[in-house]
């Protein structure tokens, strides 16, 4: 099976900013792929150059086994911030984006169904309001049957009900063969819903994998908060030399290889002991730590 | 192709009838037409030609202005216009060329002009024709200036998005087209009549003169008009020199100026990194 998006040694400089330098990744067909970064990481950047609307400096890019630009009608973009022209209605944007994908026009109304904007699509975008718009922007990434599509912050301005929607669509997508590479700051939904993740930082390349991977990768510590029974506190912290003294109760840090050891010594003071919780590495420790790498 | 150059005339078309441009030219058009052809129709005699002719000398003389303005109006913002919106990117990465897309805006553009130009010279004809059967006389001449109007616009649209392309700013490409207008349809004659009378029949008079006249595709336009009705004394701002000129060298330039800008916008907007 080839890859649907192949990136090697990407590097990419505006004036003196190093926006990318030397990237590489890969996206098969059915996969979803996320994209995350802080703000001004080169995620954008990434992706214009993906659709040949940016020239890279260096470095080799395949597009559906074609040049950037070359392969457009495989290639769906929505991006950041979708605009589009206010004084045309959404029905009449989204005719205009079907015929130049050489689509049927009469599957317009259907398209804007599936992204909920049945009822406006006779309205002027202009009173649209911005998740409104943004759907307009996903209607139109839908056309057609895009074997990639490369979505820049696709769930900004999006409703929580909106967002699972979104994914659900994605999902459908993927499930029919076609490659997703998106975007975006919202790393809960972005972790259950794509199959891998990838982190830029400062334009560079610094993390890549499936959550689990990048939990191992990472090695964050485990922390452990344990409710002494009244009085045995002190003891507890005497077997534990690491556990200190937190919001009344006892915090320890250890490394995941540790982890069994101490939950093992800790149960065998069970009689002293009240409670116990593990809280693994969050989302947002993991996605820091590779982010800040860097020096961020 | 076709079919993606017709759909972009189309959302042209709707977003040029929402803007008002139609209502706007279509107006402009038919009011000066209106104001033209009522003191036209006023008794001829001196040249012995029939009322519509002379009316159409007099509408070549306000299109000179009118028609570069209008499309100058409606071509400003095509460019610059998506690259402010931002709606230029996600354009380009749909699988249409950009000839193409300029091609789309161009045909609305020029749809509207000629109607725009039918409205305005039509209504002009009705109220010479109806004041005076005879004048059907100067129905060619009406014909002949209807067309060289539509190139002419052309000319001036397709400049239009070439400063649009090159500004890719709005204000920037406003400011552009109103400063080329002013500099090609108003200041360039004035330069010239300022030289023929400083050169006082020199080599400027004979060989440049005629030369810059056919440059400039507003004055070809006049020249050609005015030429083939043998009206050039008549209403020419340019005086008599411009007379010697034939007229397939003023035709040829009525004719090659729409390929020339379309090809220069062409050009301008490969160059626009969106
Ligand atoms: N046209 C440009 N000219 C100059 N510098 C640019 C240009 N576009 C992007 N940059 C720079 O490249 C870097 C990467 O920008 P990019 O827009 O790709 O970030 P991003 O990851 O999408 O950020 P965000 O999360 O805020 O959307 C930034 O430092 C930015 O200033
Ligand atoms: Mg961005």
């Amino acid at each position: 099976m080839t890859s649907t998006l192949t990136i090697s040694h990407l590097t990419k400089a505006f004036g003196g900013v190093k926006a990318l330098s030397d990237v590489s990744l890969a996206v098969e067909p059915g996969e979803r792929v996320a994209l995350l970064g802080h703000n001004g990481a080169g995620k954008s950047t990434l992706m214009k150059v993906i659709l040949g609307l940016i020239a890279p400096d260096g470095g080799e890019i395949s597009v559906c086994g074609a040049a950037p630009g070359k392969a457009r009608s495989q290639v769906a973009y929505l991006p950041e911030n979708a605009a589009f022209h206010s004084a045309l209605t959404g029905l009449e944007q989204i005719t205009y984006y079907m015929r130049l994908r050489g689509e049927a026009v009469s599957g317009a109304m259907e398209l804007l169904d599936r992204v909920g904007l049945g009822h406006a699509a006779k309205r002027r975008i202009c009173t649209y309001s911005k998740g409104m718009r943004q759907r307009v922007g996903l209607a139109q990434a839908l056309i057609g049957h895009p074997r990639l599509l490369v979505l820049d912050e696709p769930t900004s301005g999006l409703d929580p009900v909106s967002r699972r929607d979104f994914y659900e669509l994605l999902d459908g997508l993927a499930a029919d063969g076609a490659s997703i590479l998106l975007s975006s700051h919202a790393l809960t939904e972005v972790e259950a819903r794509t199959d891998r993740l990838l982190i830029l930082s400062g334009g560079r390349m610094v993390a890549e994998g499936s959550l689990p991977e990048l939990r191992r990768e990472a090695a964050l510590p485990v922390s452990m908060q344990i409710t002494a029974l009244n009085g045995y506190d002190t003891d507890i912290m005497a077997a534990l030399p690491d556990a200190i003294r937190l919001n009344g109760g006892l915090h320890l840090n250890c490394t995941q290889e540790d982890k069994l050891a101490t939950l093992a010594r800790i149960s065998a003071m069970q009689e002293k002991v009240t409670d116990l919780e593990v809280i693994p590495p969050s989302l947002e420790d993991i996605y820091s730590h590779f982010s800040r790498r860097d020096g961020q | 192709m076709i079919a993606r150059i017709f759909a972009t005339a189309v959302t042209e078309a709707h977003i040029a009838r929402r803007n008002r441009w139609v209502l706007i030219a279509v107006a402009l058009m038919v009011v000066f037409s209106l104001v033209l052809s009522a003191a036209g129709s006023a008794p001829t005699g001196a040249l012995g030609a029939d009322r519509l002719s002379v009316v159409v000398a007099s509408l070549t003389s306000l299109s000179v202005y009118l028609v570069p303005l209008v499309a100058l109006l409606m071509s400003f913002d095509a460019v610059a216009g998506e690259v402010e919106r931002g709606t230029l990117p996600l354009l380009l990465t749909y699988p249409v060329a950009r000839w193409e897309v300029l091609a789309g805006k161009l045909l609305a553009h020029t749809a509207i002009l000629i109607v725009a130009i039918l409205a305005g010279y039509g209504v002009a004809a009705a109220i010479t024709i109806a004041a005076d059967p005879a004048a059907v006389a100067g129905l060619g001449a009406l014909w002949r200036l209807t067309w060289t109007s539509v190139l002419l616009g052309a000319t001036f649209i397709g400049i239009g998005y070439a400063l649009s392309s090159l500004a890719r700013r709005v204000s920037g490409a406003a400011g552009l087209a109103i400063g080329l207008w002013l500099g090609l349809v108003v200041l360039y004659d004035l330069g010239l009549l300022a030289a023929v009378v400083a050169d006082d029949g020199g080599f400027f008079t004979t060989d440049v003169f005629p030369a810059a006249l056919l440059a400039n595709p507003a004055d070809a336009f006049r020249l050609f008009n005015l030429t083939a009705s043998q009206a050039t004394a008549a209403a020419s701002g340019v005086g008599g020199a411009a007379a010697t000129i034939p007229l397939w060298q003023s035709l040829l330039s009525i004719l090659i100026w729409p390929l020339v800008s379309l090809a220069l916008a062409a050009l301008a907007f490969r160059k626009v990194e969106p």
